[in-house]
C-alpha cells in the first residue's frame, strides 16, 4: 500500500457516500451542500493527477459559483422538499435496476479490459504548479485559442440569456 | 513508489457516473436533476483528467476547462428557466410540467 493509493481510496469512499447523500437526501439544501463535498474531493483527485489548476478551477468555480446559485434557487424558491405524488409506481424500482445493470456492466467491461500497467504516478517534483499553469496557458492561448474564444461567446450568450428569462415584464 | 492504476480512477467515474444517472431518473425535483447532471459531468471530468496524466499531455486538462466553463453556462440559462416555470406555474414538480404534451 503505497500513500497515493490509501489517500484515492478513502477519497473514493468520501466522494460515492456524498454522491449517494445528494441522491437520496429528502431536502434539497442537503444534497446541495452533499455536492459540495463531491466536488471538493473531485478537485483533491485533480490534485493527485498533478492538475493544480484545473483543482482551483473547480473548487471556484463548481464548489463556489454554480453550487452557490443552486443555493440561491432552492432558498428563493423555497423548493427545499417537493411532496412526490408519483402517477408511476414502477419508475423508481425500474430505475434502480437500470441503474444497477448499468454499473455492473460498466465495472464488468473496465475490469476485463483493465490495463494496470497504465499506472499514476506522483507528479514530477520539477514540474512544479507553475509549469503547470504555464504549460495550460501556452495551451489554451496557440492550440486552442479559437474554442476559448467562442467560451467567452458562450458565456456572454448564457448571461444575457438568463437576464432576458428573468427579467420582469414590465405592465402594459 | 507512489502509484495509483489508471483504471481506479476510471471504476470511481463510472460509479459516480451511475449514481448520477439514477439521481436523473428517480428524483422530481428538477434542482436536484440538474445537480445529478452536473455529477455526470464532473465523472466524466475526471476520466479526462486521469488519462491526461497517464499520456503527459495537456489537452485532456484543457478540455475539462472548456466543460467547466459550458457547465457554468448550462446552469445559469437552467436555473432561470425553474425560476420562470416556478413563477408562472407556482410549481415545479417533473411530473405535472406536461404542458408541452402533444
Amino acid at each position: 500500500m503505497n500513500s497515493d493509493l490509501i489517500v484515492f481510496l478513502v477519497l473514493s469512499i468520501v466522494s460515492i457516500a456524498t454522491a449517494l447523500g445528494m441522491v437520496f437526501s429528502r431536502n434539497a439544501v442537503y444534497s446541495a451542500l452533499f455536492l459540495v463535498l463531491n466536488f471538493v474531493t473531485v478537485a483533491v483527485f485533480y490534485l493527485l493527477l498533478g492538475a493544480p489548476f484545473i483543482a482551483m478551477s473547480q473548487v471556484t468555480v463548481y464548489a463556489g459559483a454554480i453550487m452557490v446559485l443552486f443555493l440561491f434557487v432552492i432558498m428563493l424558491l423555497g423548493a427545499e422538499s417537493i411532496t412526490s405524488t408519483s402517477d408511476l409506481p414502477w419508475q423508481k424500482p425500474l430505475a434502480f435496476t437500470l441503474a444497477l445493470v448499468l454499473v455492473v456492466e460498466s465495472i464488468y467491461l473496465i475490469v476485463s479490459r483493465a490495463q494496470m500497467d497504465r499506472v499514476i504516478s506522483a507528479p514530477d517534483a520539477s514540474i512544479n504548479n507553475v509549469e503547470n499553469l504555464r504549460n495550460m496557458a501556452l495551451a489554451l492561448y496557440s492550440q486552442y485559442l479559437l474554442p476559448f474564444e467562442i467560451t467567452s461567446i458562450l458565456l456572454l450568450v448564457a448571461m444575457v440569456g438568463a437576464i432576458v428569462l428573468t427579467k420582469q415584464e414590465k405592465a402594459g | 513508489m507512489n502509484t495509483v492504476p489508471v483504471d481506479y480512477y476510471i471504476l470511481l467515474s463510472a460509479v459516480l457516473f451511475t449514481i448520477g444517472a439514477m439521481g436523473v431518473l428517480i428524483r422530481r425535483n428538477p434542482l436536484i436533476i440538474f445537480m445529478s447532471i452536473e455529477l455526470m459531468l464532473n465523472a466524466a471530468n475526471l476520466v479526462f483528467v486521469a488519462y491526461a496524466s497517464v499520456f503527459k499531455s495537456f489537452s485532456g486538462q484543457i478540455f475539462v476547462f472548456f466543460v467547466i466553463a459550458v457547465a457554468a453556462a448550462e446552469v445559469a440559462v437552467g436555473l432561470a428557466l425553474i425560476v420562470q416555470i416556478f413563477k408562472s406555474r407556482k410549481n415545479i414538480n417533473i411530473d405535472e410540467l406536461n404542458s408541452l404534451k402533444g
